[in-house]
């Protein structure tokens, strides 16, 4: 069947005075899977905020337990979030690194992530255990249970991108720059820098707001 | 080593599920022995089980639900006999496998029936109404399914070992958690709809960038079929319900699991939460589910009164509006649990505002039928069956949306009668509307009309007498989920339910025997023309079942209703037309991934409902071995010759020709 219509019946329709702009027709390949990415991760983020809410709701809840102003520890978390943040800025460096086919550039680029990833990981890691030590375990209550799960959460987001980070690595190391792959990359950059959005909001709300209470 | 699990999980003293499950076992056996006796296995695994072609998956997704229903209904029909004998006694069964019934009743109809049968019609259809090759992410989609299914397998495992949740289909904490509820039942339920709930939100996220990025040339926001406009809505709203779902659910486990507080009664844990969390899901749900369905019958109510849908635009402003309010009515969910008079007056508000859109879509396709031509062929009866009957069950919606009138009728059998109303007449119509519609698309042939229509009057009979005692039931004060009652006034609607629900049962019956008696009589209801329905979107264009890459060249709409102005313009089109030269097709290769992906799950997801660590650890490290080999692969797609393409789209052309010159010769 070809798929023609007539001629000059787009003006048949009523409703369109003037110009009617065409759609081209489906996006490329590269515009498609990054646009599907985006909308699994504002998925993500509206998982992310029923753990907010959550927090928001139990944070008063310490059923005699320990408040945040007790246990936080404003130098550990500024580590984490200073390691964060320039993971983001070393995944971005990586990506550029990528778009013009630069595999020094882009190992380096990657490894720094990687280990500032792994350094808030370990101080993350850190914070839990001690937590757990003196009794301040996720059970001990609501508001510890809404503490470690919200943090928790994006701490396992961070252990799986980590995961990814070291297959996009090895991607590269096998494949190269093909356009495949490197559309699995910018999916990667996204997920990546969407996890520092989040942690500001894990910042903002859990730690600064925790410890002024 | 077992964890949890050892022989006391098998219910040996009760015989009705064993009996089931044995028989089930049997019938699945049988099959899979008779496939792999007559060879017919690499056929399933190459073209169906590795398929990443949306069609095949659409298919597969529908024969799920539709074996699902079956499962679902035969815990209706348990439950009608339950209530119709149970009057002073305790009747035939006994109450925690009663509570398990309504629990996986609910459970198995609104997750694996009603989300797989739309969520199947829309891969099905909407590529090809948007005139594409496929959907956006055809592996994805492929493992999208088979996560559904393992969730459903998972459910249908728990009929035999161990047991489902007797919470009801929400699993409402305190009585879900671990002190309450201390077998596996929602272990079963928590972990299967985790794992079929991602293959839903894939679905959605799949769906949502098809239909925003992937529309062929000349394919406007406006002039998108309906169905495609409800699709979108629908996997919106799938993309932001669904990981509230996942939220709240894995909060639940944390609690069963690992002891957390976030629903508990002690140490500050809030139950009021969850019933936040899950409304703000379950709610949205509801539209998830009838969207689509409002959008099926846009199309088959123009197809069939031949006229172009009335109010385009309304309707397409009418189903985004549905899509907003809805993540706006959650409240009246639970009106009597304190929230006060300004709250609840506001939500009353918003669930009755909901209704204005779905009027507008009731006014638009009576106007479109309004002067039309109207042929009373199967999908259209059931398009107007759901008309009247989704209009009696809105109407007791907005009812229950009054919050004075809620706190009489809240939890009653009212309330029942009300969302099977809108379930059963809006959902299961629409999707039984959508199944005869594009049955022909997907196989090739129709169905059998005389039996359609049988299964129709007798469904549509069966679900008044079923459910309209129900309404005065619940006036008469009968709450739900009761096992047995003492009241003498209740007794009678409950034995007219019963017989209402066989006449319900011979409407599936006919359904069954359509589809025996159309594959038997399949030559004689062999579709030739693609077009059975002399149909106005471009599902239409393509063959029978349509070829691979559905469209030989991408299709260049001009217009709505893009393929009835291309039939109204056949004459000069055919002369524009020889010019055009066939290309090289490149489509996705197939790929067992999804299939790997769900036995993994399966694996993982029966491990963590018992406890079996290791199995856990092993079914993970399977799953993440899968995901490195997929994504290691070279080659994703195969390319197909222009030659080829040619020779498939010259033998379409020359049937249709032939068929046409025919017409011309009478």
């Amino acid at each position: 069947m070809a798929m023609i219509a007539t001629a000059g019946h787009a003006h048949a329709d009523p409703h369109h005075i003037g110009l009617v702009i065409e759609h081209p027709g489906p996006a490329p390949k590269r515009i498609v899977t990054a646009y599907g990415f985006w909308i699994f991760l504002l998925s993500d983020i509206v998982m992310f905020s029923c753990f907010f809410a959550a927090y928001a709701v139990l944070s008063g809840q310490t059923a005699g337990g320990p408040r945040g102003s007790e246990i936080f520890e404003p130098r550990n978390v500024a580590i984490e979030t200073v390691c964060l943040l320039l993971s983001s800025f070393t995944c971005g460096m990586a990506s550029i690194a990528a778009d013009v086919r630069n595999r020094f550039w882009f190992y380096l680029g990657m490894a720094v992530t990687c280990v500032l990833g792994l350094i808030f990981l370990a101080i993350e890691f850190r914070e839990f255990a001690d937590l757990v030590a003196r009794g301040y375990g996720p059970s001990r209550s609501a508001f510890l249970t809404a503490f470690f799960s919200l943090v928790g959460c994006h701490g396992l987001h961070v252990s799986a991108g980590v995961l990814w980070l070291l297959t996009m690595m090895a991607q590269v190391f096998a494949k190269g720059f093909r356009a495949d792959i490197l559309r699995r990359m910018t999916c990667f950059a996204l997920f990546w820098h969407a996890l520092d959005i989040i942690w500001v909001a894990v910042f903002s709300v859990v730690y600064l707001l925790g410890s002024g209470a | 080593m077992l964890g949890k699990l050892d022989w006391s999980a098998i219910p040996f003293d009760q015989p009705i599920p064993l009996v089931a499950g044995a028989v089930v076992l049997v019938a699945i056996l049988a099959v899979l022995i008779w496939v792999v006796v007559k060879g017919h296995l690499p056929y399933l695994w190459h073209e169906w089980i590795t398929s990443v072609d949306h069609k095949r998956i659409g298919v597969m997704y529908i024969l799920l639900a539709s074996v699902m229903l079956l499962r679902g209904g035969s815990d209706a029909i348990m439950m009608r006999i339950q209530q119709a004998v149970a009057y002073q006694s305790q009747g035939y069964l006994p109450p925690e496998h009663y509570n398990q019934i309504f629990s996986a009743h609910g459970t198995i109809m609104i997750f694996f029936v009603a989300m797989p049968f739309v969520i199947g019609l829309m891969n099905l259809v909407v590529p090809l109404q948007l005139g594409v090759r496929d959907v956006a992410f055809p592996t994805l989609n492929s493992v999208g399914f088979w996560l559904t299914a393992t969730g459903a397998l998972l459910v249908n495992i728990s009929l035999v070992i161990g047991e489902f949740a007797r919470t009801g289909w929400l699993a409402f904490p305190p009585l879900s958690e671990l002190s309450y509820s201390p077998g596996v039942g929602v272990d079963y339920y928590a972990w299967s709809l985790q794992i079929s709930g991602v293959g839903t939100l894939v679905a959605g996220i799949n769906l949502v960038t098809t239909v925003l990025k992937l529309r062929t040339k000349g394919m406007n926001y406006l002039r998108m079929p309906m169905f495609c406009w409800t699709t979108l809505a629908s996997n919106l709203l799938i993309v932001a319900a669904f990981p509230i779902l996942t939220a709240t659910l894995a909060m639940l486990l944390l609690d069963r699991y690992l002891g957390f507080h976030f629903f508990t009664n002690e140490a500050g844990g809030n139950v009021m939460m969850f019933m936040n969390l899950i409304w703000a899901w379950g709610h949205p749900e509801v539209y998830i589910l009838v969207l689509p369905a409002f959008g099926i019958f846009s199309e088959v109510v123009s197809t069939f009164s031949g006229k172009a849908l009335f109010g385009y635009r309304s309707m397409v402003l009418a189903t985004m509006a549905i899509c907003v309010i809805s993540f706006m009515v959650w409240l009246h969910h639970f009106f009597t649990m304190g929230a006060g008079p300004d709250v609840n007056a506001i939500f009353g508000i918003a669930s009755m505002i909901i209704a204005i859109p779905t009027g507008v879509k009731i006014y638009n396709w009576l106007f479109t039928m309004y002067g039309g031509r109207i042929r009373f062929a199967t999908p259209m009866l059931w398009s107007v069956g759901f008309m009247v009957t989704f209009i009696v069950g809105g109407l007791t919606g907005v009812l229950l949306a009054v919050p004075p009138a809620d706190f009489m009728l809240h939890n009653s059998m009212f309330l029942v009668a009300h969302f099977h109303n809108v379930i059963i007449g809006g959902v299961l119509f629409g999707a039984f509307a959508g199944f005869e519609y594009w049955f022909p698309k997907a196989f090739g042939f129709r169905l059998d009309e005389r039996w359609g229509k049988a299964a129709f009057w007798f469904t549509f009979l069966g679900f008044y007498v079923t459910f309209m005692p129900l309404y005065i039931a619940g006036m008469l004060g009968m709450t739900r989920r009761m096992q047995h009652y003492d009241v003498g006034a209740w007794r009678p609607w409950m034995i007219i339910a019963a017989v209402g629900m066989a006449v319900l049962s011979i409407g599936v019956i006919c359904q069954i025997v359509q589809l025996a008696v159309s594959i038997r009589n399949r030559e004689a209801l062999r579709d030739h023309t693609g077009d059975p329905w002399d149909g106005r979107s471009l599902e239409w264009a393509p063959s029978s079942p349509p070829p691979v890459f559905n469209f030989a060249f991408n299709p260049d709409v001009r217009g709505e209703d893009a393929y009835w102005d291309m039939k109204a313009h056949a004459k000069q089109q055919s002369l524009e037309h020889e010019r055009l030269e066939y290309q090289d097709i490149e489509m996705p290769r197939n790929s067992p991934t999804g299939f790997i992906c769900a036995f993994f799950a399966s694996i993982m997801g029966f491990a963590l409902i018992w406890h079996i660590w290791w199995m856990v650890i092993l079914g993970g490290l399977g799953a993440f071995a899968t995901f490195v080999v997929f994504a290691w692969r070279d080659h994703d797609e195969y390319v197909i010759p222009a030659e080829e393409v040619a020779a498939i789209d010259r033998v379409n052309l020359e049937e249709r020709r032939s068929l046409v010159s025919m017409a011309g010769a009478v």
